[in-house]
């Protein structure tokens, strides 16, 4: 089953008196329980790309399909129930909501989900022992570090078991022992879950951990090979 | 429903994320809220006193009259009905705080110095007691003891124009039924003090059956006055009136009687909704600057909800929730700030020292403060209200950003 699947799709921004072509006539398609590494450098097109596919950008031409749903037309309402479902984000910043506590933070999707109280608190803890976070539950962010911020950012992104995780460099703050705790975490997901996972980043040891490598640059997919992940 | 409880542990927090700002405009809200209740209190003591004091003068709640007494108040003009008559059923009935039956005629009084136009008031000092302005216990000399009293009790401003006093002899003169002068001799025995000074000129009091005799009308009245309990609702009082006259004399309430006093109670509940009004507007311009600023410090934070699945109708609505909950804490600290405000003031507040000012309007120099419930809903729900529609502008702005725009502003 396709999970993602991208046609024709264009997207240019202005910049001062130039036009930069963030995507040109991309097209992509990502299997359910693909393990795809987007990879280029910076303004190469790759976060234009994850922003298109998770609704929060709209291409200017094109057509973007989720799960066989085409979602580049949809409301934003509908676009927020989308991901509200059916996708995890991993931002590239930390991204926490600074007023609450690590718990509070990954229970937010749920809550918002309609997910029960006692429920939502129980795998709430339960997927912060499992990014190693254990203890921390009701520390606010600006009492953690970095990578302690970004495994709650992934722990969120990944407790109610979305179809599909899109993360923009998610290792970018970590080190690199935290960093292979966290792919491996995503991979485990992978396998057992069949969750798709579809991660932007320059990180040779991230890029190592997936089954697909797309390279992108100037906006174009210049290359896209299945790999034997580490 | 679910959502509420997200959206109130975010308004609560977020509210003191900026303590010092949220602090002031706390501050504005409570002061806001004081003297929307305070001053409304202050002001309702006031008009209420007005109506009061005016009712106290003469009128009580309801009246009743010959049908042409009220374009023609003279001796012509009395209630069909005997005096005794009225006496007996009124006097065997519980439904009356006090009632009286007076003679009321224009009449001209006479010292051997000056002459004054007033109205002769012929009362029963007995029935009179809780009806009449005049506190007979501080009536210099001494009020009326009984209807056939043969003294007179006068203002203490008519007998320094009159320049008589206690003691001296006075002429009251006035028509009788048959239009022929009916004049009496009638030694001062009592000088009276009123909050209104024009009082202290307009009226003296006779005994009634003395009035009646000089007056040759035998055992008729020219008003009777029915008191109940508050001049608010007089309508019991009313119904139980009509029914005893029965349909011999006209029954009129005190509001229909005095124009100027029911139209003042009237007024002041517009008066009340735009004082509330108004201060809520100079609190609007802090409360959607609060909010704005608010917003415009959390874009990161809202797009980042917007993209994580929140819908844009819940990032309003948690911006409405910070806003209430502003309002609702700073009305709740306002509203019992105003409460305690006003309980020491309940014995009254004194204000002889610009009383002759307030006389002008018919006021007394001594203010007692009313803090009605309807008037603390009314400014709650007020300022809940135009607080909602105010918050509406930012919520909706915020409500608005597109998720990757708010997440990747610097």
């Amino acid at each position: 089953m396709t999970a993602v699947r991208c046609i024709d799709l264009c997207k240019t921004y202005r910049q001062g008196d130039e036009d930069i072509k963030a995507l040109d006539h991309v097209s992509i398609e990502i299997d359910q329980g693909g393990f795809v590494c987007l990879s280029a450098p910076s303004g190469g097109g790759k976060t234009t790309l994850l922003n298109a596919i998770g609704g929060l950008d709209k291409p200017d031409s094109g057509e973007i399909y989720i799960a066989g749903q085409r979602i580049d037309n949809l409301s934003k309402g509908e676009l927020a129930e989308l991901r509200l479902r059916q996708i995890g984000f991993v931002f590239q910043a930390f991204n926490l909501i600074p007023v609450l506590t690590a718990r509070e933070n990954v229970e937010f999707v749920m809550q918002v989900q309609g997910v029960a109280a006692s429920e939502r608190q129980k795998r709430a803890v339960e997927i912060l022992e499992e990014v190693g976070l254990a203890g921390l539950d009701d520390r606010r962010p600006s009492d953690m570090s970095g990578g302690q911020q970004q495994r709650v950012a992934v722990a969120r992104a990944i407790v109610s078991r979305p179809a599909l995780v899109l993360a923009d460099e998610p290792t970018a703050n970590l080190d690199s022992k935290t960093s292979d705790g966290l792919m491996e975490l995503f991979r485990a997901l992978n396998d057992h879950h069949n969750t798709t996972f579809v991660i932007a980043t320059h990180d040779k040891r991230v890029m190592s951990y997936a089954k697909r490598l797309v390279r992108m640059l100037d906006g174009r997919i210049v290359e896209d090979i299945e790999q034997d992940a580490a | 429903m679910h959502m509420f409880g997200i959206l109130l542990r975010l308004a609560w927090r977020n509210l003191w994320r900026n303590h010092r700002r949220t602090l002031i405009m706390l501050l504005a809200i409570v002061l806001g809220t004081w003297a929307m209740i305070f001053m409304t209190a202050l002001m309702r003591g006031m008009v209420s006193q007005m109506v009061a004091d005016g009712i106290s003068v003469l009128p009580g709640h309801v009246q009743v009259h010959h049908p042409d007494y009220r374009d023609d108040p003279s001796i012509a003009n009395l209630i069909a009905i005997s005096d005794e008559e009225l006496s007996e059923r009124f006097g065997s009935s519980a439904d009356f705080l006090a009632w009286a039956t007076r003679i009321r005629v224009p009449a001209v009084i006479t010292s051997e110095y000056e002459s004054r136009g007033v109205t002769l008031l012929g009362v029963d000092p007995l029935q009179e007691r809780g009806l009449t302005f005049v506190d007979y216990d501080a009536v210099e000399g001494r009020f009326l003891e009984s209807a056939d009293d043969t003294g007179v009790v006068i203002g203490r401003k008519l007998a320094t124009t009159l320049n008589t006093k206690v003691g001296k002899r006075i002429v009251l003169m006035s028509q009788d039924p048959e239009n022929e002068i009916a004049d009496r001799g009638f030694r001062v025995v009592g000088l009276f003090d009123a909050n209104v000074q024009a009082y202290e000129e307009a009226y003296v009091f006779a005994g009634k059956a003395t009035t009646q005799k000089m007056l040759r009308v035998g055992d008729q009245v020219s008003e009777l006055v029915v008191l109940g309990d508050d001049f608010r609702d007089v309508e019991a009082e009313y119904n139980k009136t009509v029914e005893f006259i029965d349909g011999r004399a006209e029954v009129k309430r005190w509001i229909e009687l005095d124009a100027y006093l029911g139209t003042m109670l009237s007024v002041m509940d517009g008066f009340v909704l735009v004082w509330i009004i108004v201060i809520f507007l100079a609190l609007s311009f802090g409360l959607v600057n609060t909010l704005v600023m608010a917003v415009f410090e959390r874009v990161r934070e809202i797009g980042l909800m917007l993209a994580l699945g929140m819908r844009p109708i819940y990032i309003l609505g948690q911006i409405i929730v910070e806003s209430l909950l502003l309002l609702a804490i700073g009305l709740a600290i306002g509203t019992v700030l105003a409460w305690a405000a006003v309980q020491p003031m309940k014995d009254g507040v004194d204000l002889s020292i610009v009383g002759e000012g307030m006389e002008m309007w018919g006021m007394s120099s001594v203010l007692y403060p009313e803090l009605l419930l309807s008037d603390v809903i009314l400014a709650n729900v007020v300022v809940l209200v135009l607080g909602f529609l105010a918050s509406l502008s930012p919520a909706w702005r915020a409500a608005q950003y597109e998720p990757i725009e708010a997440i990747t502003k610097v």
